[in-house]
């Protein structure tokens, strides 16, 4: 086993060396991880056959990312009397996760030692997939990965892209977004796809989206000059549910909303005050309900800073906005006026969420709706040990990353989202199934008054 | 009849993204309880013909059709075929005759569109709307499969390169007389971790340019590149050929001091050539009965006689003996092209006399024709072809019969894949035979 390391060291430079033949063939361990391009949130098989029996391997994988940070996670094995590891039934006894994880090696990445501090992982271009090398190594290896040479490895693609979903730049109407639109006649249900406080065009839950046969408009509602005042952002709002409501390939009457953050709280605050737009079902992660009336989105931006002493930095100067708007609860001019909402209505929530409170959000939220009598459209996950940002499931979970908020002029901090690892990648995986489903009874369902075609 | 409007069809192909050998499950959904459905598949190939296959469904009492198991009543395939959407695909009525369809650029998919229409269609898919649709992609590569242009010692060949580090054991690919570079069996056997070269040695540069044919030291160069390459495992070096690559194959494996092959696949060929020959002379030999060619009702030239009876003069005939590496035959009955079946065995009786038959395996497929490619991917049982001879576009008939030659390709990549893991993998010393679960 030592020959033939130094030999495939030697070959990895690419060198072309003249090699003493030896008479025994190779005998690598055969690695295969199926399917080899999959969507992020299909499962994978990882199965490694032809290892010596009862000998301890580790299973690696290393992404790198559009930031050119690496991640990596790894677990420690032990082959069976047939000579094989076979992750989704084998128990991982060491590395970034333990027990039998058939999706460790994705959700339990993490920056490689030395790496930029944080870092949080999020796909920009969704036209190109994420590279994963997923490798074997003899022995329980901890560190070092890069200075040793695997058994074998292989390269794993994971798309947010179905193969036949089209991407198209919107700019009308003073919207800026990206419109997903899945393969085939249509026409579909549609959704507007909103992020958080961080800004930017986010596109990759869309994509995904899209993949799973909804039309998906992911929105950028920050940069636009139309944010200036309370009734041209509403206008705002209305103009890109729209723009899919409109679209020949869309179900006029069949047009969701869905929020992460921020974007909870403005499909909330849509859903209850807008004349005009009236999606079919919201499905809210991660939101608060706070939002004084008459005021902009931009002025909720800013409202951390109006509340500073509120705000507190735990011991590692992570920034912890949980507790900086517990005092709205009781004011409710503060909060949106939920018992006007008349469509079904999906929270997701983690209890461990350290920059919104979104436990006690969601237990007032529904006595809200309960005393308006439309508390039978609520419906709520809280997951225990889970932090704010539940996102599309198998991504890396961060407790606390780099943040900046967009179009405010203020520094990049480290903001603690909350959560462990564990409990929260359960969280992510379980939370997707029942977005899917809730998207699907609501969007889906039969009987539907379609559109023209 | 169902108004259309009112069927929210939904479609799922898992894989979406798969290797061409990969098998798919194709679901419809939330179809009305016992509704007519055809599930349709189109590609466009490079050439830019339009290729199609469909088969006849009724949904079950949730609305539901499962292409794994429920069984297709008509179209260009019946009964429970899991992956009957593509190997009986054919040309979109009004195609030109005589198309074969081949993969030239392995770097990009084969992209096929999945749909369901209502009812039992059988032709206008083109001019009807779907009641859904999808898009997969087919990959004769995986991911981090490298492709490297081979143009040293004046060879034109293409080497594929699993991913990881190596060292694997490697392959010489070569297909038949029709010459040309073809890399997706090499870059596929490279998904499936086999260094392998798919070697141009009928129309390489250096023929196009000097006008004279390769000789035999050509196929010792590319085995010398495969041997020495640092991620190649010198010592763990197999051949594949099909059609006349199979001659060239056999002669290596007999009589090439340099080639030490540790194990040998032939497919659709013979072992009928002039011994002591170069490449001309094996074309020459073939022609000099050109007057036994027959021709079908259908003016497609049948040139299987032209190597019979196989002769028993071994001048004229690879000495079967000489083999000292393990040797997977695969003949398909109803090849029209090269009489495969009679040559396999003429082959099995020269190893049983020479005492090595133990390393021969031979897989002989009923109703299979000439063409024995990867699994699921169309079976042409005749089609446009250019004789090196006469360099004319010519109807070769190859044979076979669609759902058998499709599923003999099926059994026979499998058997291939282990017969050359077996061999190129294992710890045992090369001539012990590890075939028993075959």
């Amino acid at each position: 086993m030592l020959g033939l390391r130094r030999l495939a060291v030697a070959a990895s430079v690419h060198r072309p060396v003249r090699r003493l033949s030896t008479m025994s063939p190779p005998t690598s361990p055969i690695l295969s991880v199926q399917p080899t391009r999959g969507l992020v949130d299909e499962k994978l098989k990882v199965v490694v056959e032809s290892l010596p029996p009862g000998s301890p391997v580790t299973l690696h994988s290393l992404h790198h990312s559009e930031d050119e940070d690496y991640w990596e996670a790894f677990g420690h094995y032990v082959s069976d009397f047939r000579g094989m590891v076979s992750v989704s039934e084998d128990l991982s006894f060491g590395g970034t996760y333990t027990g039998k994880e058939d999706m460790g090696l994705l959700w339990s990445m993490r920056p490689v030692p030395g790496s930029r501090k944080g870092l949080r992982l999020r796909k920009m271009n969704v036209c190109s997939p994420m590279l994963h090398n997923i490798s074997v190594y003899s022995g329980h290896v901890s560190e070092g990965f890069r200075e040793q040479t695997p058994l074998t490895s292989v390269l794993v693609e994971r798309w947010y892209m179905a193969p036949g979903v089209k991407r198209i730049d919107i700019m009308e109407k003073g919207v800026r977004g990206t419109l997903f639109i899945p393969p085939g006649p249509g026409p579909f249900p549609g959704l507007l796809d909103m992020w958080g406080g961080g800004g930017g065009l986010i596109e990759y839950r869309s994509a995904l989206l899209a993949s799973h046969g909804y039309v998906s408009l992911a929105m950028d509602y920050f940069n636009s000059q139309e944010l200036e005042s309370a009734d041209l952002e509403f206008k705002y709002f209305e103009t890109a549910f729209n723009i899919i409501k409109e679209h020949p390939q869309v179900i006029p009457d069949r047009v969701g909303m869905f929020g992460l953050s921020l974007g909870s709280l403005v499909t909330m605050h849509v859903a209850a005050e807008s004349t005009i737009v009236k999606p079919r079902c919201c499905i809210c992660v991660s939101g608060s309900h706070f939002y004084p009336r008459d005021r902009t989105i931009k002025e909720v931006i800013m409202e951390p800073r109006s509340n500073s002493h509120r705000l507190r930095i735990d011991e590692n100067n992570h920034h912890v906005w949980r507790d900086m708007w517990i005092h709205l609860l009781d004011d409710p001019s503060k909060k949106v006026d939920v018992g006007k909402i008349n469509c079904p209505i999906l929270l997701v929530n983690g209890k461990d969420d350290q920059n919104v409170p979104a436990d006690e959000c969601a237990e007032d939220i529904a006595l809200l709706m309960n005393a308006a009598g439309n508390g039978h459209l609520l419906s709520r996950v809280l997951y225990p040990d889970t932090g704010h940002l539940i996102e599309p499931p198998y991504s890396p979970h961060f407790r606390a990353s780099n943040f900046k908020a967009a179009g405010v002029a203020t520094k990049t901090v480290m903001l603690l989202w909350g959560g462990q690892t564990k409990p929260h990648s359960d969280a992510q995986e379980d939370a997707w199934r029942k977005i899917l489903s809730f998207l699907q009874h609501n969007l889906y369902s039969s009987t539907p008054p379609r559109a023209k075609l | 009849m169902m108004d259309r409007k009112q069927c929210i069809v939904k479609l799922f192909v898992q894989p979406s993204r798969g290797l061409v050998d990969e098998k798919f499950i194709i679901l419809v959904q939330k179809a009305p309880p016992g509704y007519q459905l055809t599930v349709h598949a189109l590609h466009k190939c490079e050439d830019g013909h339009s290729w199609e296959a469909f088969g006849h469904y009724i949904s079950n009492a949730i609305g539901t059709v499962n292409v794994s198991e429920d069984p297709s009543l008509g179209g260009t395939y019946s009964g429970v075929e899991q992956m009957g959407l593509l190997w009986s695909l054919r040309p979109v009525p009004g195609s030109k005759p005589g198309l074969r369809l081949r993969k030239m650029n392995v770097q990009i998919p084969m992209e096929v569109t999945i749909s369901v229409y209502q009812g039992h269609q059988t032709e206008g898919f083109m001019d009807q709307v779907p009641l859904a649709s999808v898009v997969v992609e087919r990959w004769y590569m995986a991911p981090g499969v490298s492709r490297i242009p081979i143009t040293e010692d004046g060879l034109t060949a293409t080497l594929f390169l699993p991913p990881g580090p190596g060292p694997f054991p490697g392959l010489l690919d070569l297909w038949g007389g029709g010459g040309q570079l073809v890399e997706y069996r090499a870059s596929l056997l490279a998904s499936h971790g086999i260094a392998s070269l798919a070697l141009d040695y009928l129309t390489p540069k250096i023929t196009m340019e000097t006008r004279k044919m390769v000789d035999l030291q050509y196929f010792e160069k590319a085995y010398k590149i495969l041997e020495q390459h640092p991620q190649v495992h010198g010592s763990s070096i197999g051949m594949l050929g099909l059609s006349l690559g199979t001659s060239i194959t056999l002669k290596m494996a007999a009589y090439s001091e340099v080639m030490k092959l540790r194990c040998a696949v032939c497919i659709s060929g013979s072992h009928v050539q002039p011994v002591d020959g170069s490449m001309e002379d094996i074309l020459k030999h073939f022609n000099k009965n050109a007057d036994r060619t027959r021709v079908s009702e259908e003016n497609e030239f049948i040139w299987r006689d032209l190597l019979l009876p196989v002769p028993s003069d071994l001048a004229f005939k690879v000495d079967m003996g000489r083999l000292k590496c393990p040797l997977l035959v695969v003949v398909g009955e109803d090849d029209q092209n090269w009489p495969a079946s009679e040559s396999a065995m003429d082959m099995k009786e020269m190893m049983e006399q020479a005492g090595n038959s133990h390393l021969l395996t031979v897989l002989s497929y009923p109703n299979a024709g000439h063409l024995i490619e990867p699994p699921y991917t169309p079976h042409a049982r005749a089609s446009l072809f250019r004789s090196m001879a006469t360099r004319e576009k010519m109807m070769a008939l190859w044979g076979g019969e669609t759902a058998a030659h499709s599923l003999a390709q099926e059994d026979a990549w499998r058997k291939l894949l282990v017969f050359l893991r077996e061999n190129l993998y294992s710890g045992t010393n090369p001539g012990t035979p590890s075939l028993s679960h075959l």
